[in-house]
């Protein structure tokens, strides 16, 4: 089995968001980076469906500046076994992402990609299903369940009110929720053996895209309301506001 | 290329509730683009509901029929929004579970940008301008839509569906050949029929201060008192395995924006808040007055929940039943 991984290098989900000077992106000083939390269910999914197979190849391709071979040892300390950095300047939105990532994996003959269902920074949802458009492949997105038998794929994602149960055949795109498994820690043989394994740097430029960032704002505090009271006693008072002030009830 | 497409969801048959808003987002940019609603509804037959789309904003009512339309079909209805898409100012989907994975692909085969989980739209200067919360809701991105149509998809709950006295009228699309590649194959739903958070008017979400799964009741309890609402949960419960996945609201959950959202034993660690800050009342009951929670809920109650959920439930139906 050929699998392909791909993992974006996103802050950390307790980064406090600055605004940079730029007014339309983050402060990037001070920011821890780790690999997309999502992502981190695709590359488990990958290494233990090639443990199954008992053969194949893993490659993690990510996207990104020079730093996202952090994020690709990351994924070769877990037991990818090799990474390809598509390297670039700046960012641009989904399709163009898709693009660079369809070009790439497209000479690759790959069985199965795997991506996350959405990045933690940008929250496009996006980037899977496009790669499989713009590749002809069937995909499937937002998995919490996924099995691989004999070329077929059964997996199952979460809708409002239930759960779907989707099929399709290799080669395809799939798109990972939380819940399709645990993913593993990088062990420290992992890590000592991520350092000798390959890792491939292609340039690549992105188009301008079709989405014109104009600004980046924080969010208007909530303020900070009322301690209505302490105990059951302050019940009432909070119906009450639920009802005149708020108008909820 | 003034006009905007509303593609809208269907379950058995029946309009869904988020389709309305769709309806709404896109009346709303049509409004400002100086053209009309086309609202596209895919299904095997005739949908409950879509007859009185006019009233939500729909200046028409498209009806995409094929017998393998009951379920959500990816290939096909990508196809199929695909094939008329092009002639549209722009295109709005839900940010639900079927828009996320419908939009990117139509995005995709009409090579133009895709703009997920908007919370507000307009027109500016003849562009449409969104907004997006980006980094789990701690920052807004704006955005200009330059793509030709404008794809974006709007977070449930986000946009009321709007209510006027016209009627819409009613066509039929055609639906283009297509490759099936992707399979639904059923739609297992739970024993009970139960609203979901990203849906739901009210969410009553429980965490880890109700000590054991069985205490869950308690929420459920204050859920039902409420009407519709949904019970939702924190990581911490969910990693439990006390509730499912399904209901855990935050960063690597569901993001809710709900009239009412009601935190009880949930400490508000910032990855819980990002799934729920943009309720628009937040109710918090706590047993420790300093818990990060009360930094956003409008309304706190410092006690014991085992205390104070009973009888809140206990008066939030009376205050339901004076109604
Ligand atoms: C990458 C990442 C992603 C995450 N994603 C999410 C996410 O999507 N959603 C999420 O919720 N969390 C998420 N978390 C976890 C988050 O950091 C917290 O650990 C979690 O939200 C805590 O859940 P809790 O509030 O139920 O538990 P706790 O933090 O343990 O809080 C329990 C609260 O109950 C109160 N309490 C206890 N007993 C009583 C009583 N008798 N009466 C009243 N109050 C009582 C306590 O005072 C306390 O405030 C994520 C973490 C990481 C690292
Ligand atoms: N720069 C990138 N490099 C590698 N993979 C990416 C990149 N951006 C997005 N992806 C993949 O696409 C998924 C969805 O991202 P998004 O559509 O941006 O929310 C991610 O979980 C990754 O698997």
């Amino acid at each position: 089995m050929r699998i392909a991984v791909c993992v974006k290098r996103v802050p950390d989900t307790t980064t406090k968001i600055v605004i940079g000077g730029d007014g339309s992106s983050i402060d990037e000083s001070g920011v821890k980076f780790v690999p997309n939390p999502y992502d981190e269910y695709a590359i488990e999914a990958a290494i233990a469906l090639k443990e199954k197979a008992g053969a194949g190849e893993t490659t993690v391709v990510s996207l990104g500046k020079e730093t996202a071979q952090e994020t690709i040892r990351t994924a070769l300390a877990m037991g990818i076994d090799k990474g390809v950095l598509l390297k670039c300047a700046g960012s641009a939105d989904g399709l163009e992402v898709a693009k660079a990532i369809a070009a790439e994996l497209g000479g690759g003959s790959y069985d199965l990609v795997l991506m996350g269902k959405m990045a933690v920074d940008d929250y496009n949802h996006q980037v899977g299903p496009m790669v499989a458009e713009l590749m002809g492949l069937p995909c499937i997105t937002a998995v919490s369940s996924l099995a691989v038998e004999g070329g077929a794929v059964v997996a199952e994602r979460e809708i409002e009110g239930g759960v779907e149960v989707v099929t399709c055949q290799l080669p395809a795109v799939i798109t990972t929720d939380k819940g399709v498994n645990t993913p593993r820690l990088p062990s420290l043989k992992g890590i000592m053996a991520a350092k000798k394994k390959p890792l491939e740097t292609k340039e690549v430029t992105l188009g301008a895209g079709g989405l014109e960032v104009l600004g980046l704002s924080l969010p208007p505090e909530r303020q900070a309301g009322k301690i209505v009271g302490e105990g059951a006693d302050a019940v009432p008072a909070l119906i009450e506001l639920l009802r005149n002030e708020a108008k909820v009830l | 290329m003034a006009n905007v497409l509303a593609v809208l969801e269907q379950r058995d048959g029946a309009l869904r509730k988020v389709s309305h808003e769709v309806v709404a987002a896109a009346r709303g940019l049509a409004d400002g683009l100086g053209g009309t609603v086309d609202a596209l509804v895919m299904a095997t037959g005739p949908v409950s509901g879509a007859e009185a789309l006019g009233a939500s904003g729909a200046d028409r009512v498209l009806a995409a029929a094929h017998g393998d339309f009951g379920l959500y079909h990816p290939d096909g209805y990508a196809a199929t929004v695909a094939s008329i898409a092009g002639s549209y100012g722009a295109v709005v989907f839900a940010a639900t579970a079927q828009g996320r994975d419908l939009s990117p692909r139509v995005a995709a085969k009409l090579g133009v940008a895709c703009a997920t989980d908007v919370t507000a739209c307009a027109v500016e200067g003849g562009r449409v301008v969104v907004t997006r919360p980006v980094y789990a809701g701690k920052a807004l991105q704006r955005v200009a839509v330059t793509g030709a149509p404008a794809v974006l998809s709007v977070r449930p709950n986000t946009f009321p569906a709007l209510k006027s006295d016209k009627a819409g009228a009613a066509e039929s699309a055609t639906v283009p050949d297509f490759t099936a590649r992707v399979t639904v194959k059923e739609i297992k739903a739970p024993a009970e029929a139960t609203l979901d958070v990203t849906e739901a008017p009210i969410v009553v979400s429980g965490g880890r201060g109700l000590k054991e799964p069985d205490n869950f009741k308690l929420i459920e309890e204050l859920a039902a008192a409420f009407g519709s609402a949904a019970v939702g949960a924190s990581r911490a419960v969910v990693d439990a395995g006390w509730r499912e996945h399904g209901a855990q609201v935050g960063q690597t959950g569901k993001t809710v924006s709900p009239s009412l959202y009601v935190a009880v034993g949930i400490s508000g660690a910032i990855q819980h808040l990002a799934g729920m800050r943009t309720s628009k009342v937040i109710v918090a009951i706590n047993k420790d007055k300093d818990a990060p929670i009360f930094k956003v809920a409008d309304y706190g109650i410092v006690g014991d929940l085992f205390e104070v959920v009973p009888k809140l439930t206990e008066a939030v139906r009376q205050a339901r039943a004076e109604r």
